[in-house]
């Protein structure tokens, strides 16, 4: 990778900064919501995990499409979807991305070519896949890119995903957040190999960052996504991080040492890059300002989500199809 | 008119679809170069080249998965299963993805893919190439299941199931393909939900589906010939299901039977055989009787198949049950 393709300059820097803060801001506010029971349902939570969503995203168009997963709520916010759609969407509220339907699994915004956080573990790899397919058929330009746990290398759909899209030469970025875990287990009792190599074997394009460090991750993803665009086929990257959270938000977590979730929490993508901003010579007042801002955003999206109207039930049938359409001869 | 076989109306609908429309593409093990497992994509290859009209590995989970990308992006895929039995490995792109994108979005989007898969036995294909799964599909909110008998209607469902903008499962009888019929000139689409009368009758309803219409209609001629006149209706569509034809040929009948060759237990017959018990109750003049397969996977034996699968006797025996 060449140090060209890192985002060096401090206003690159201070965009990651604060992308990776909105998501953080918006995840914690989450984790509160759901303690005092204001959102239903399971969430998970990529605290910790934020470069990795941030920086990918960075190099991607606003209409490339991305396809994501159970653990995606950074993927969806830093595809750029609206933080207000967003929190009713978590809150079951009429107005959110997908009218109360979805939510935390499968917030989506077709328009922002999100489609969708998804509840099947690796059913987003061959979505992804199909939708390069038809990035490479229509001739847009756009890439296709999908976010994976290093769970789901124990789903064949996985990799057959691989097969298609080095066999078609597609432009798809395979994005591995290699978080050590499978829900309650470690991936390392659970997968023979790892994903570069599994990659490898289909001859795919890999390569490996650390995902706690988003200028790595933006720079990898930057070169990377160049060159799925350029038609050169697909690419693997395999982001090593480490989920600060349980599973789900209300996982006791017996089944892991306290000490594993020290290290996790300690080596923060955040401050890391708050690091590396003062490094470069940005005030600290800057950066309070950031957290100061994204503050306030997320209060004003919480407060309108808690407002926000309740679906009705009825309406809910409106979508089960299509309208219909005159059949053609 | 014109007449062709059932495989060649699909593959003229296929065709004039690939023709009408840039956004389909055509993809499935063997559908390309070779022209399909049972030849109903032949020339397509030929006609429409390597980018639309694809070969793909033996990977029939990332096939379906690809299909609701490619239309969640702006293209229509129609993709083949080989044989219905493999549906098995599509169920969570069929029915967690493509059958839930629309809804659980929000509406945002219609996810406008095609699944051909045959069904059925009659060639001795043993029990996992030869089922009959459609209540599956028919039993999931999202989806639409359709599943011709006639050519004009292979022809015309599959015309209809590509510019449907929802997931349409298209079922076609193995034993059907080399059937021949009259297919219309020019060639139209049929509505999807929309049932047809095969053969109007005053004394009986015969509701079937897909390889089971013709042996329904022999059975009427049979009960014909003992002056028994059965209306036997057509359903095509499975989901949605054409329920008021079926209410109002019963009104006229006050006899109902259901005859499929999926197995008789939880079946689409089972879903007929409630609604009109309910929404039809006081036109019924008498039991409503199911014919189906026994709840057994398919044997491959032709002695064993032959029995296992419903025959015109059958349905003749269920009628007579039905009236008596
Ligand atoms: C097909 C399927 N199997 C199992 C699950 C239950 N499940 C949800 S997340 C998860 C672990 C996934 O691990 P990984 O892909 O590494 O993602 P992470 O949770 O670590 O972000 C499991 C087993 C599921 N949702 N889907
Ligand atoms: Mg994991």
């Amino acid at each position: 990778m060449g140090s060209t393709d890192a985002p060096s300059t401090t206003y690159q820097l201070l965009d990651l900064y604060r992308a990776m803060r909105r998501v953080r801001e918006t995840e914690e506010r989450l984790a509160a919501l759901f303690a005092d029971g204001e959102i239903p349902g399971f969430i998970h939570l990529a605290i910790g995990q934020e470069a990795v969503s941030v920086g990918i995203a960075a190099a991607l168009d606003e209409h490339d499409t991305l396809a994501s997963n159970h653990r995606g709520h950074g993927h969806a916010i830093a595809k750029g979807l609206d933080l207000d759609r967003f929190f009713l969407e978590l809150f079951g509220r009429r107005d959110g991305h997908c009218r109360g339907r979805g939510g935390s699994m499968h917030v989506a915004d077709l328009s922002m070519g999100m489609l969708g956080a998804n509840g099947i573990v690796g059913a987003g790899l061959p979505i992804a896949v199909g939708s390069a397919l038809a990035h490479k058929l229509r001739g847009t330009g756009h890439i296709a890119a999908v976010f994976f746990g290093d769970g789901a290398l124990g789903e064949g759909v996985v990799h057959e995903s691989f097969n298609l899209a080095q066999l078609w030469k597609l432009p798809v970025l395979f994005v591995c957040e290699n978080n050590g875990w499978s829900e309650f287990t470690e991936t390392a009792r659970l997968i023979a190999t790892d994903p570069q190599r599994m990659a490898a074997a289909y001859q795919m394009r890999t390569c490996k960052v650390d995902g706690n460090d988003v200028v790595a991750v933006a720079a990898a993803a930057r070169t990377e996504v160049a060159q799925v665009r350029a038609g050169e086929g697909p690419c693997l990257i395999e982001c090593q991080t480490k989920r600060v959270r349980g599973h789900f938000e209300g996982d006791p977590q017996k089944y892991r040492d306290a000490g594993d979730i020290a290290v996790a929490a300690h080596d923060d993508p955040l401050l890391r890059c708050e690091a590396q901003l003062i490094a470069v010579g940005t005030a600290q007042r800057t950066i309070d300002e950031i957290k100061t801002e994204t503050k306030i955003r997320v209060d004003a999206a919480v407060a309108n989500a808690r407002a926000g109207a309740q679906p009705a039930p009825l309406d809910a049938f409106a979508d089960v199809y299509s309208p219909e359409r005159e059949p053609v001869s | 008119m014109t007449e062709v076989r059932f495989g060649g109306a699909i593959n003229r609908a296929l065709s004039d679809a690939l023709t009408a429309d840039s956004r389909v593409i055509l993809l499935g093990e063997d559908v390309a170069q070779p022209g399909g497992p049972f030849g109903v994509t032949r020339g397509l290859f030929d006609k429409f080249g390597p980018e639309r009209v694809r070969d793909t590995p033996i990977s029939e989970a990332a096939l379906a998965g690809v299909a609701v990308g490619a239309a969640l992006t702006g293209l229509r895929p129609i993709i083949e299963i080989m044989f219905m039995d493999f549906v098995t490995l599509i169920m969570d792109a069929l029915v967690n993805q493509a059958a839930k994108v629309r809804f659980m979005f929000g509406g945002q989007t219609s996810v406008p893919m095609m699944v051909r898969m045959p069904h059925g036995g009659g060639i001795n294909a043993g029990p996992q190439h030869s089922q009959c799964l459609e209540a599956w599909l028919a039993h999931v909110p999202g989806l639409k299941v359709v599943c011709p008998a006639t050519v004009a209607d292979a022809y015309g469902l599959t015309r209809a199931a590509v510019v449907d903008d929802d997931p349409v499962i298209v079922i076609e009888h193995k034993a059907l393909y080399a059937a021949k019929g009259e297919l219309p000139d020019p060639p139209t689409a049929t509505p999807i939900g929309r049932a047809r009368i095969a053969r109007e009758g005053r004394d009986v309803t015969v509701v079937s589906y897909g390889g089971m219409v013709p042996v329904a209609l022999a059975a009427a001629a049979d009960l014909a010939r003992a002056g028994v006149e059965s209306e036997v209706i057509d359903l095509l569509s499975l989901q949605p299901w054409d329920e008021a034809s079926v209410l109002a040929s019963v009104a006229k009948t006050h006899r109902l039977i259901i005859c499929h060759e999926a197995v008789e237990a939880f079946g689409v017959g089972a879903e007929v055989a409630a609604r009109v018990a309910d929404a039809g109750f006081d036109e019924l003049d008498g039991p409503i009787v199911r014919v189906g397969a026994p709840f057994m996977p398919p044997p491959f034996a032709k002695a064993l198949e032959d029995w296992y699968r419903p025959d015109a006797a059958k349905i003749v025996a269920a009628v007579k049950k039905a009236i008596s």
